[in-house]
């Protein structure tokens, strides 16, 4: 077990409890013993936190790790060190691997590597169909007993709404939420990013808002049927964030997700800051960016509580992957290392609720995928929790370089961005994980 | 700083703008000062090519490299005729037959024709973009040759050559591009070059082949988007017909070809609508009995060949004006 750690001084906010205040946090064995004023702790080593805010690890329900099968993209050792550096303790890694993890024998030997090489609490999400294809079902009981905390196809949509009902039910039987990239495939045929001003500007094809506001309707619908836990994944439309609400004020059990990306960033990047068109593959993500009206309701929608959680859609790719035409660019942005400062930088410009934002990276991912009920009080600081612990600057201001990322990715959209908001230490099963190097305050 | 005197000893006294440009990407970017060079150099050009001879050896020394992705006769032959008509040794490469069917990515390849010493890489590519990214990651000169659905600024300024040689100023002057406006380049292209000029631009096509977004007033002439022709050619002083691809058909964008015809067809009685004299035009290849009726194609009002020729002396005015550029800049 790690010494005693004592993390005196800080702004210690704890959605679960509904605790904000300057408090000291005393963790032992490896889990959290008490949160109070004035704690003292002999031989502990000590954490001076003034100034800096102390909240639970961050949870992450949509992170790509890319292995097995894309380690030119990144590996579980080099995705998990960049997640905890952007204060994730806890990620979902999402299946679209290969091979991709719909059936137990890969389920285990991806835990066998998560148990060598992770830095991070790691939980994989395994497969609605096999090979993430959608035709046939994954052996969803078989995958709920192997480990798996939920299930998804990621980016391929089940197109077939028939196996989408069969899915949701298997699942809500298993006790997984299923996690779905709720997008028509015909609606979106051969499209790179938001259908609109920008695209029809570029002579790009759109993927149009009625792609993912029919399939949500859908899946809406089917959740309504099947009875089943329904997670959406990456909604990023002001009319998806009001049908989630409806769903919502109707007791259905649906939870959603929001990525920093499309919190941050409109489709207007694809065309870049300058007067001729960038194509700027870095902004290509999948759902796209959209418009700042649909930006602004996101922000509203996560402030009112209508999505959960803040999730990553982490997607580090090879530079190859985006050094090419936009069309055949990959889709997804490395954004471990950048979410917290562009959460906070909506924070300082008061886009976007503290206390919503803390929640929606903690206590709120946690309980979507009832990660609580696996791994008690974890998204919490309440005494047992696990000793996750993520201890930022709120105020630090910092300027985005990706060539000082630890993710193999360096696609970020935010290269040169100026970002208010730092990840100074990461404590990780009591123990401390991360430390910001002096050299890169 | 440019001189045309070389080329046009006779009118020219001084010459106040100065082309800065390393590529020509688009014609969205041109300056009016800009756009009225290229003009004045395509009409030098045009005297050139009227000589005896019909060459200079302005670009002697220069090499150019037509890089087509995707097949093109026209275009490739017009930059081709251009080049060689002012001295420069001109290299076609195509993307079958080359390294790019061996996976060579788009910069490696432009990179390349740097290294083999490409003065100016004409590129034609489907991808949207494509010779950005390509004019970004080379020293060469990019001159976009058409990309995907985005933009042909060589195809626009020639239009706009065209039209001002026979309507004059086309401030206030109603053009209509009718056809499939979303997928067209051409049409792009010329959308920026005519509003800048002060033109009353009207799209014109079935929906599904309209974009929603590009109706505009700017700070002089104007876009609009309608999806009747019979309406929209009314009084019109340009009228452009658009090649009808027949994948559209395939692809559930229109019902049928037939139905095409019926709704959007340039024919005699929809040009009879249009003001005495309105030219017609089309940046070709045509489908005659399609788009086009085979009598408006060839009729009196048809300035498409025109077009072909006048391409020439603008792509020649183009490549004048980078080369000229590049030495300067080399200077």
């Amino acid at each position: 077990m790690p010494p005693e750690l004592l993390i005196r001084g800080g702004r210690v906010v704890d959605p679960a409890s509904g605790t904000d205040a300057t408090l000291d946090v005393l963790v032992r064995d490896g889990v959290i013993a008490a949160t109070g004023p004035s704690l003292e702790a002999r031989g502990a080593r000590v954490i001076d936190a003034k100034g800096l805010v102390v909240t639970p690890g961050f949870v992450d329900l949509h992170a790509h790790l890319r292995e097995p099968g894309f380690e030119q993209k990144g590996t579980i050792a080099t995705e998990t060190l960049a997640a905890l550096r952007g204060g994730f303790t806890t990620v979902c890694a999402m299946p679209n691997t290969l091979p991709a993890p719909d059936s137990a024998p890969v389920v285990e030997a991806l835990l066998e590597r998560i148990a060598r090489d992770a830095r991070a609490r790691v939980f994989p999400i395994g497969c609605v169909t096999r090979r993430r294809e959608g035709k046939e079902l994954a052996e969803i009981g078989e995958l709920a007993a192997s480990g798996c905390v939920a299930l998804s196809d990621d980016g391929s949509p089940v197109a077939d709404a028939g196996l989408m009902r069969r899915a949701l039910e298997l699942a809500g039987a298993a006790g997984l939420v299923l996690s779905e990239h709720s997008d028509d495939p015909v609606l979106n045929a051969g499209g790179v990013m938001n259908e609109g001003r920008v695209s029809e500007r570029l002579g790009l094809k759109g993927q149009p808002v009625a792609a993912e506001v029919t399939a949500i309707a859908r899946n809406i619908a089917l959740c309504e049927t099947s009875g089943a836990r329904l997670h959406l994944a990456h909604v990023s439309t002001a009319r998806s964030v009001e049908l989630v609400a409806e769903a919502k004020s109707r007791g259905l059990p649906v939870t959603c997700e929001v990525t920093p990306s499309h919190l941050f960033l409109t489709e207007d990047a694809v065309f870049g800051a300058g007067d001729e068109p960038a194509y700027d593959t870095a902004a290509k993500i999948n759902p796209p960016l959209r418009t700042e009206a649909d930006r602004l309701a996101l922000l509203r929608a996560l402030d009112a509580g209508v999505i959960d959680a803040i999730a990553t859609d982490h997607a580090p790719h090879a530079r190859e992957d985006k050094l090419c035409e936009f069309d055949l660019a990959a889709p997804g942005l490395s954004c471990f290392e950048t979410t917290l400062g562009t959460v906070m930088t909506l924070v300082t410009r008061g886009e976007l609720d503290f206390a919503a934002a803390i929640a929606a990276l903690t206590v709120n991912p946690a309980r979507a995928f009832t990660l609580d009920a696996r791994v008690p009080g974890l998204g919490t600081l309440r005494p047992g929790a696990p000793g996750d612990i993520t201890i930022f600057d709120p105020a630090a201001r910092w300027t985005v370089d990706v060539t000082r990322f630890v993710s193999k990715g360096r696609n970020s959209a935010l290269d040169g961005t100026t970002l208010t908001g730092q990840v100074r230490y990461v404590v990780t099963g009591g123990a401390l994980a991360f430390e910001m190097e002096a050299a890169y305050a | 700083m440019l001189e045309l005197s070389e080329l046009h000893q006779e009118t020219r006294t001084e010459e106040a703008v100065a082309w800065h440009r390393k590529d020509l990407l688009d014609t969205d970017c041109l300056s009016p000062a800009e756009i009225e060079l290229v003009m004045e150099t395509a009409a030098a050009m045009d005297e050139v090519r009227s000589r005896p001879v019909g060459k200079v050896a302005t670009l002697r020394g220069c090499t150019v490299v037509t890089l087509f992705y995707e097949q093109s006769t026209r275009t490739r032959a017009s930059f081709e005729v251009a080049a060689k008509a002012m001295g420069a040794d001109v290299v076609n490469m195509t993307a079958s037959g080359s390294s790019v069917e061996k996976g060579e990515s788009l910069i490696d390849t432009v990179r390349t024709l740097e290294a083999i010493g490409a003065d100016v890489v004409v590129m034609r590519h489907g991808r949207s973009g494509a010779p950005y990214l390509a004019a970004r990651n080379t020293s060469a000169s990019i001159v976009n040759g058409g990309d995907g659905t985005h933009a042909h600024p060589t195809q626009a300024l020639l239009d706009l050559y065209t039209m001002r040689r026979h309507v004059g100023d086309l401030a206030g002057k109603k053009v209509v591009i009718v056809g499939d406006i979303l997928h067209s380049r051409v049409a792009r292209s010329n959308i920026w070059t005519l509003m800048a000029q002060g033109a009353e631009v009207v799209l014109c096509g079935p929906a599904t082949l309209l974009p929603r977004t590009l109706a505009a007033t700017g700070e002089r002439g104007s876009c609009t988007v309608t999806t009747n022709f019979d309406d929209a050619v009314e009084g019109a002083d340009v009228v452009m017909a658009l090649r009808m691809q027949k994948e559209r058909q395939q692809g559930g964008l229109i019902a049928s070809i037939r139905d095409y015809i019926r709704g959007y067809q340039l024919n005699s009685a929809r040009l009879d609508r249009a003001r005495p004299g309105a030219l017609v035009m089309h940046p070709g290849p045509m489908n005659e009995g399609i788009e086009i009726a085979p009598e408006v194609a060839h009729g009196l009002a048809s300035v498409i060949e025109e077009q072909v020729s006048n391409g020439v002396s603008v792509r020649m005015a183009v490549l004048y004006l980078l080369t000229a550029g590049r030495r300067a800049h080399a200077a």
